[in-house]
């Protein structure tokens, strides 16, 4: 039964991909983009790899096709016809495929007990965690403790790239507020997007804060929560979600975020512990790994908040 | 009582997919832009909604129960809504929906 759901979930991940590459229309090739994204967040819901599937769902179907979408209404949602002719670059795609399908036959099969993989690190963190760090999901106590310095990369590369779109766009902050279509036209959209606005920064709350307990951290819950605002920018125009979350406020917020989970590390080395090691935080080693990881994970939430908001007000801001 | 609820379940659930089936035939037979919506949107309310209700059935009462309901709450206010906004858009867009020209005056 598995088989078939992986087999027609793969299937229509091909045929989108092949859609993508046909298409010349990018408003459809961003919106197929976004279905991959969902198909591929299916498949590893189909894998048990939910934390893995919360990201791709919130991350590729929802941010990733609004920026794209923005993007598109800067330049323009036609595909230029390529100029040279396509058989390079197919020959150079389908010696690389070749190539890694080959590299595939030495893998141990999909779910070998005898892998290395399930040898080696994987088995030592699922024996440890519930002594060592006593959070349920395993996924993120290596995510947020025992790879601590690796997620610490991450955020600062999230910051990098928010400091790179500021450069790179800048920010208009003189603009009026443009109604668009005239409020009559948008009631209906306004009305649920009051309606929904509270719920979605509540979820987003719920999975940061519930992310040892269950599937969710830092990551997903700040792009769920800059959705929630983005969805209130769409409906009421991006002047009234400035006056809500002002850009001053993302810039501070998105070095803020950073600056938790550094100063989480310092503040663990100043009790005698080292960079990033929790459990002298608390009385008790399982209390502070629990405070630790949830002060980084409010720190990840901050800045991938900031930083999404930034990159979408950088894009729309533009369009004047 | 089990075996009605099991009825009732698979009932909602063959519905939905047939509804989920009829709006997919739409989208790809009806001529325009609104009529297509049209189609969407069965697919969105009556489809997805009934196999929601169905699960609910099959699932009792629990948590996977009061998930779903949410599911359903969010499905039966973001569907139309999304539809809407769509047809409004288009509308906005200057999409002139297809006509009958050989209407009798």
């Amino acid at each position: 039964m598995e088989y078939l759901i992986d087999i027609v979930l793969l299937g229509l991940l091909m045929i989108t991909g092949f859609a993508i590459v046909r298409m010349r229309s990018l408003l459809a090739v961003a919106m197929l983009t976004s279905i991959y994204s969902l198909l591929s967040a299916s498949l590893f819901v189909v894998l048990d790899a939910v934390d893995v599937a919360l990201t791709e769902a919130a991350i590729g179907a929802g941010i990733s096709t609004i920026l794209m979408l923005a993007t598109i209404a800067l330049t323009s949602d036609e595909e230029k016809a390529p100029k040279h002719t396509p058989l390079l670059p197919l020959v150079v795609v389908i010696a690389t495929g070749a190539a890694l399908i080959y590299g595939t036959l030495d893998m141990p099969h999909y779910g070998d007990p005898t892998a290395p993989v399930h040898q080696h690190v994987a088995s030592t963190y699922l024996h440890d965690t519930p002594g060592d760090i006593g959070v349920p999901n395993v996924v993120t106590s290596v995510l947020a403790s025992y790879r601590g310095y690796d997620t610490l990369g991450e955020v600062t590369v999230i910051f990098t790239a928010g400091i790179g779109v500021l450069a790179l766009l800048g920010y208009r902050t003189r603009r009026r507020n443009i109604q668009g279509p005239g409020i009559r036209k948008l009631v209906v959209l306004r009305v649920i997007a009051k309606l929904f606005f509270p719920l979605i920064l509540l979820f987003a709350l719920y999975v940061l804060f519930h992310g040892d307990y269950g599937p969710g951290g830092g990551f997903q819950a700040g792009v769920i929560f800059a959705t929630g605002f983005i969805l209130y920018a769409l409906a009421f125009g991006l002047g009234n979600a400035q006056r809500v979350i002002p850009h001053q406020l993302l810039r501070i917020m998105a070095a803020v975020g950073v600056l938790i989970y550094a100063a989480v590390g310092i503040e663990s080395m100043l009790l005698g512990g080292k960079f990033l090691e929790y459990r002298v935080l608390a009385d008790d080693p399982v209390t502070g790994q629990h405070l630790g990881i949830m002060l980084i994970e409010l720190g990840v939430g901050i800045t991938v908040t900031a930083v999404v908001l930034i990159i979408y007000y950088g894009f729309v801001s533009r369009r004047d | 009582m089990e075996l009605l609820l099991d009825i009732l379940s698979w009932a909602c659930l063959l519905g939905g997919a047939i509804f989920l089936l009829i709006g997919a035939i739409g989208v790809l037979r009806f001529p325009d832009f609104y009529t297509r919506l049209h189609a969407v949107s069965v697919c969105d309310t009556l489809g997805a909604g009934l196999v929601l209700v169905g699960l609910m059935l099959q699932g009792g009462l629990s948590l996977v129960t009061v998930k779903l309901l949410l599911m359903f709450y969010f499905l039966i206010f973001t569907g139309p809504t999304a539809v809407h906004a769509l047809a409004s858009a288009a509308l906005q867009g200057k999409l002139k929906p297809t006509l009958d020209e050989h209407e009798p005056e």
